[in-house]
């Protein structure tokens, strides 16, 4: 089944992924398939593995067992079809580089070893952060943005890739109403464009209002799907373990407004 | 001062030292702000300490005090303590920086059991071994200089060659491995740059004040520029400046060794350019405050 | 073992568990390098102190050397906090600067004085014996013992007293601060007897050696325990063997004194990163073996569990499918079948494979813890 590498393969596609980290499994035997052209949150409490299952389809973490197929391929024949944006605080923001510096190495990995960026690489980048609504910031200093401003420019240097899958962890996380609003913009045009996107997000309240599709994780998939059929009280329920409230009544379509409590 | 300038440019001697010390600048000041932006500043601290067993043992199996072989040496045993530092703190909870320490003094303790074995052994021999400890700038030749000049040259084109690839290294790694690129393989290039940054200059300032001239030269060009470019060609050129500086004042007068001058002067760079450098300079800040302060309080008087 | 000898070791165990009880804190606090910093900025207090008495065994260069030390720190906590530089560049800076001050005022004014810059690095321990405290016309033994005697009950005495604030301030700061205890000064307490050690022993040893026994035995016994007395305990046990096997192996290959205790100090800390019982790399890779077996049934009883109620269950407990699947190859597979089995979670007949209820006992309890 997973051998053949057909023309309407998964985007994403993962067989029984187990990570562990000193002892601890911290992805237990995960099966996922992300379909084409969905925009997906991934939701789970903290220490569900959230982050883990973003960076084992990237191949960034080591595996106990399972497989992750891009496209139906292994992840490096396909590296130039996927785009990653980390944690804003994954960077020293201190660093002597220029905002216009960071989305242009965005476009390294089509450059190749050696080859520096010339006009066309610039002119990319200048592009994608018109998107983001930070061109007059392109020969800033990177310590010099604010939360939200930093955020943007990780998307943009991801935007400039021209990649078919985009993964993104917690882009919403400290970021202004302003970026917020971009980022989403930004997101739904993407997903128009016919790419796929996956966030692992961490504010169930906008779950619904942003994304179609989402996928419930602690430790274990507990269900991948359509908002409307997944997002509902009992999968939420068994996903964070009681520590749920939700909000008012169910919508028509079964959806709730909820938010989780009792955790850091 | 003519008569400096005269002899800096006439003097068999000086022109020779002051020409290493420039080289050992540019290289040690270029490499080493890759170690400082990553935040591995002491690293160069624990591969110069560690390099000195590498010496001695270079020295023991061949019997050659060849300034080639014994950088060979330090270059080995340099990075084998560096692999050494990597591999404890991957694999036991003891963290970067005792996994520094311990390698550097053990390392270097090591190395002093060797000299004196040596030392023991034959009585002439051991005198050049030592000279490593603080250096002796003075007893340079034009050959140890065309080594330097080479193994730098080496080092800085790779620095070059690898530009983008060592940037995205040092600035997110993470991401550059999902672009594709061996990270781990571009960690051991810049590890063996810094190594070779270090050995190069062990001749002339010794083990033990090496690490400043990795460290000071980056420290203060941070001051000037934002941009990683200027940088670390800024590093490099306040590490020739600390150079030549140290070995022109350590010609004027006897009994003042050069090494110690060399980080007189490089540590000298950094507090001028902590203090004064625009935009980030603490006294060119203060200055800056006061003025507005000053205009501030006219505009608000003329103000109803 | 004639007196010299016994003196000789007996001036080295005490430096070593000296030195180990500030070392401790250091490597807790990851401030390991300060004690390279320190040990190498004493010198210039050293030398200073010397100009004013000239004399080589005046208390003053203890004085000096120990105000030094805490300069040094109040320097590289001035530099980090300008927000400019960064707390690791700030100890690669300034003692450098401290260091050449020194050796240059030493090359210039002091060069006819036993202040020899090698014996700064390499330390005379050789030479201890010799030098005597004499009270009274009586002879009681060699000067460097009582004096790092003295040091040591010093540390005793201080980190007993302190030992809840150090405790404290080494594992959470905030909460110190909360209660009223200034981390600050628990802190540059702290570096003041880091000091002192370094001086003591830097006479006898060099500052390398001091770097060595303040934090390799500390290191040593972080990874043989968790519990705070017990590696304050276990680090001045291992720095005492090292000096006193650095000892004999000098004695054996007639090499430095100092050297060869920080060689010892050097192999005691790798065989503990090799062999320690929980924390070494041996007992870690066995453990990660052991677990490798034990996730791998987990796995299969959870796979089995998952699929048994749907359509292409028949296929999916397949054991060629499972090599497909998992990713096993088929050795692999083929052992933890074998070793499920015995445990009693499958049963096995040939190609098919069925869950048996403690199979599905430890499915359900991996789903839902």
């Amino acid at each position: 089944m997973l051998a053949t590498a057909t023309a309407t393969a998964h985007p994403i596609t993962v067989r029984d992924l187990t990570v562990a980290y000193h002892d601890r499994a911290v992805l237990w035997d995960v099966d996922l398939d992300v379909p084409r052209g969905v925009l997906m949150a991934i939701v789970g409490p903290n220490g569900a593995g959230k982050t883990t299952l973003i960076k084992a389809i990237l191949g960034l973490v080591p595996v106990v067992a399972g497989q992750v197929r891009i496209e139906g391929k292994p992840l490096a024949e396909v590296r130039r079809r996927v785009a990653y944006v980390p944690q804003r605080g994954s960077v020293d923001w201190d660093f002597p580089t220029s905002v216009l510096d960071v989305v242009m190495m965005g476009r390294y990995g089509a450059l190749g070893w050696i080859r520096r960026p010339g006009h066309r690489e610039r002119q990319a980048a200048l592009d994608a952060l018109e998107q983001v609504g930070m061109r007059d910031f392109a020969g800033r200093q990177i310590s010099q943005l604010s939360g939200g401003q930093q955020q943007r420019v990780f998307l943009a240097r991801a935007l400039v890739q021209d990649a078919a899958i985009y993964l993104m962890d917690e882009p919403f996380q400290g970021v202004d109403a302003t970026t917020e609003r971009t980022i989403v913009g930004l997101l739904r045009d993407l997903r128009s464009a016919g790419k796929t996107v996956v966030v692992v997000h961490h504010d169930l309240q906008t779950v619904p209002e942003y994304f179609d599709w989402v996928t419930l994780l602690n430790v274990r998939k507990i269900a991948s799907g359509p908002v409307e059929e997944v997002f509902t009280p009992e999968l939420l329920r068994r996903t964070y373990g009681g520590h749920i409230a939700f909000l008012g009544q169910p919508d028509q379509d079964g959806t709730v407004a909820a938010v989780a409590g009792g955790e850091e | 001062m003519p008569d400096l300038l005269h002899d800096l440019l006439f003097d068999y001697t000086l022109r020779t030292v002051a020409l290493g010390a420039a080289i050992l600048g540019i290289v040690s000041g270029t490499l080493g702000s890759y170690a400082v932006l990553r935040r591995q500043s002491l690293l160069g601290d624990a591969i110069s300490h560690a390099a000195l067993p590498g010496i001695a043992l270079a020295f023991l199996l061949t019997g050659s005090k060849a300034p080639l072989v014994l950088v060979l040496g330090a270059a080995v045993a340099g990075w084998i303590g560096t692999l050494l530092v990597m591999g404890v703190v991957r694999s036991t909870r003891v963290k970067f920086d005792s996994a520094l320490g311990i390698i550097l003094s053990v390392f270097f303790g090591i190395g002093l059991v060797l000299l004196t074995f040596i030392q023991k052994r034959e009585d002439a021999t051991q005198a050049g071994l030592d000279k490593f400890l603080f250096g002796q700038a003075a007893t340079i030749l034009a050959q140890d200089v065309v080594t330097m000049a080479a193994l730098g040259g080496v080092a800085l084109f790779l620095m070059l060659l690898f530009w983008k690839e060592l940037k995205l290294l040092s600035f997110d790694p993470e991401f550059g491995s999902t672009l594709g690129f061996p990270i781990r393989a571009l960690d051991i290039l810049l590890t063996t740059l810094l190594v070779i940054a270090i050995v190069v200059g062990l001749q002339m300032v010794g083990v033990v004040l090496m690490s400043a001239l990795v460290v000071a030269p980056a420290v203060a060009a941070r001051q000037w520029t934002d941009r990683l470019g200027l940088m670390i060609a800024l590093a490099g050129g306040f590490g020739a400046l600390a150079g030549v500086s140290g070995a022109v004042i350590s010609s004027t007068a006897a009994r003042l060794p050069t090494g110690p001058l060399i980080v007189l002067c490089a540590s000298a760079l950094v507090l001028i350019s902590l203090c004064f450098a625009p935009n980030r300079g603490i006294v060119w800040n203060a200055l800056r405050q006061r003025r507005n302060r000053r205009r501030l309080h006219v505009e608000g008087e003329v103000i109803p | 073992m004639s007196a010299p000898q016994i003196e000789i070791q007996l001036i080295a165990v005490v430096i070593a568990a000296a030195c180990a009880l500030p070392g401790t804190f250091l490597v807790l606090r990851r401030m390991a390098l300060m004690s390279d910093a320190i040990s190498h900025a004493i010198l210039i207090g050293i030398v200073l102190a010397f100009f004013i008495t000239e004399d080589l065994a005046s208390p003053l260069l203890i004085v000096g050397a120990t105000l030094t030390g805490v300069v040094t720190v109040s320097l590289v906590e001035l530099l980090n906090r300008t927000g400019r530089v960064r707390e690791d560049a700030a100890i690669g800076l300034v003692f450098p600067v401290l260091f050449s001050a020194a050796v240059l005022l030493i090359a210039r004014y002091a060069g006819n004085v036993h202040l020899d810059t090698d014996a700064v690095l390499l330390g005379e321990l050789a030479f201890a014996p010799f030098d005597r405290f004499i009270v009274a016309g009586w002879d009681l033994g060699p000067r460097a013992l009582y004096l790092m005697g003295g040091i040591l009950a010093l540390n005793v005495v201080i980190i007993g007293l302190l030992y809840k604030e150090l405790k404290l301030v080494t594992f959470d700061a905030g909460l110190a601060a909360a209660l009223g205890f200034a981390p600050a000064v628990v802190h540059y307490i702290l570096m003041s007897l880091v000091s002192v050690t370094a001086v003591g022993a830097f006479e006898a040893v060099g500052s390398i050696l001091v770097v060595a026994l303040m934090i390799a035995p500390p290191a040593t016994a972080y990874l043989l325990t968790d519990r705070l007395p017990v590696m304050l305990g276990l680090g001045a046990l291992t720095g005492a063997v090292a000096a006193a096997g650095g000892y004999w192996l000098a004695h054996w290959l007639d090499a430095s004194i100092a050297g060869s205790m920080a060689m010892v100090a050097g192999l005691l800390f790798g065989a503990a990163c090799l062999f320690a019982p929980q924390r070494g790399v041996i007992a870690a890779a066995r453990r990660r073996a052991a677990q490798r077996w034990e996730f791998a049934q987990t796995m299969l009883a959870i796979h089995l569990f998952n699929h048994r109620d749907t359509p292409d269950a028949a296929t999916e407990s397949r054991v060629d499918h499972l090599q497909e699947h998992l990713r096993w190859d088929p050795d692999f597979a083929a052992q933890v079948i074998h070793r499920a089995e015995r445990r009693g979670l499958i049963h096995h007949h040939g190609q098919a494979l069925t869950l048996t209820g403690e199979g599905m006992r430890v499915a359900r309890e991996a789903l839902v813890g």
